[in-house]
């Protein structure tokens, strides 16, 4: 949303994933972070054990475009299975999405259970993923048990048709050197994928990346 | 790509008249003052006293808040709860919908009554609408976004030189 009379551009960025993969630790650290004059309060609607009930919220000024003042509302949304009705409800006039991935292997099943829930929740509200700001974060790459990231690509990040003709070339990765975002398969169809970031978000490791990287696909968006 | 789903704007003269009809409602009901929260959580304008309070966590509690009860009207089978009202001891906050785009959100205390209040939103959520209405219509059309960000790639990168 662009307000001309308070010269601001506000964007709705929302990390979204399986439970106790490390959204809310996302945001913890960015609020610890970013300098306190730039963030407003992080609030977190959780249960007493912490786990969030509805959800965490985080506004961070980026800096001004032509005079305008870009504000970034950080959602993250419950995790658990049971509280899809909140999911959704966070995910309406979304601009970016994270999808924070729990790398452990163990875990893979919750991370399909959820990319599939996001897909669905957004196109309950028309909006296509494939043609959003959209990033996925595969978090705690540092535990033992961690699964490939070749694994977790192939999983949850096989990217989708890319049916512009426009579109179809070949695109590199800005964060892996070597890949492609948009390329072709050796069966001719061209695919595009979601750009990923690893990360240890306790540690801090990845998290400003993948926020960098989702704010500039949401602004580019408007450009 | 496409730009992001909330894409619309206000300008100068939008928000002029915004303002000025909420100026008014303010003084004929005696509130003490009046937010607009768009339905994901962010804040387009305040108008009244400046109270010391956090008018970004207020206006996405606001939206959640207003979220969650449209959900629950569904739930017993209603379309919706047109508006919201939370007594308290001195301040009291009264929510309506406008134009199922924004919120209208009143603080009032004791110098006025819930009665006053409520019986003046309702031609002052019909006044909104129309005004709100005229934004969504626009913003539809020609997307003003477009024109602001326009060739500023190299604007956008510098802000992530962090």
């Amino acid at each position: 949303m662009i307000n001309y009379a308070s010269r601001e551009i506000n964007c709705k960025i929302v990390y979204y994933g399986p439970g106790l993969g490390g959204k809310t630790t996302n945001l913890e650290h960015v609020y610890g972070k970013v300098k306190p004059e730039t963030r407003g309060k992080l609030i977190s609607l959780a249960t007493e054990t912490e786990r969030t009930l509805f959800f965490d919220f985080l506004p961070v000024d980026l800096g001004t475009i032509r005079g305008f003042k870009t504000r970034f509302h950080l959602y993250t949304v419950p995790g658990q299975v049971y509280y899809n009705a909140s999911r959704k409800l966070i995910l309406k006039n979304v601009d970016g999405i994270v999808f924070v991935g729990d790398s452990q292997a163990e875990r893979m099943e919750a991370n399909l259970e959820s990319m599939q829930n996001l897909y669905d929740n957004m196109s309950e509200y028309g909006y296509d993923l494939t043609q959003m700001p959209f990033v996925i974060q595969y978090n705690k790459r540092d535990l033992p048990n961690a699964a490939p990231i070749d694994d977790l690509q192939a999983a949850l990040n096989p990217g989708w048709e890319v049916e512009e003709p426009s579109k179809r070339r070949v695109t590199p990765d800005p964060y892996h050197a070597g890949e492609n975002l948009i390329e072709q398969l050796p069966g001719g169809e061209w695919v595009e994928r979601a750009p990923y970031f690893e990360a240890i978000a306790v540690q801090g490791d990845g998290v400003f990346d993948t926020l960098k990287a989702v704010s500039k696909l949401v602004l580019k968006a408007l450009a | 790509m496409t730009a992001g789903t909330a894409n619309w704007s206000f300008t100068q003269d939008d928000f002029t008249a915004i303002t000025e009809s909420l100026k008014r409602f303010l003084g004929e009901t005696n509130s003490r003052c009046a937010l607009l929260v768009d339905r994901s959580g962010q804040l387009v304008t305040t108008v009244g006293e400046s109270l010391s309070l956090d008018t970004t966590a207020f206006a996405t509690l606001t939206a959640a808040d207003y979220s969650a009860n449209d959900q629950l009207a569904k739930l017993v089978g209603e379309n919706d709860f047109s508006s919201l009202f939370h007594q308290g001891e001195k301040e009291s906050i009264y929510v309506a919908d406008i134009a199922r785009r924004l919120l209208l959100v009143i603080i009032f205390d004791s110098r006025t009554t819930v009665g006053l209040v409520r019986l003046s939103m309702k031609a002052e959520v019909e006044e909104l609408t129309l005004l709100v209405d005229r934004v969504f219509s626009r913003g539809r059309g020609s997307a003003a976004p477009d024109k602001l960000l326009k060739g500023a790639d190299d604007e956008i990168d510098k802000l992530f030189n962090w």
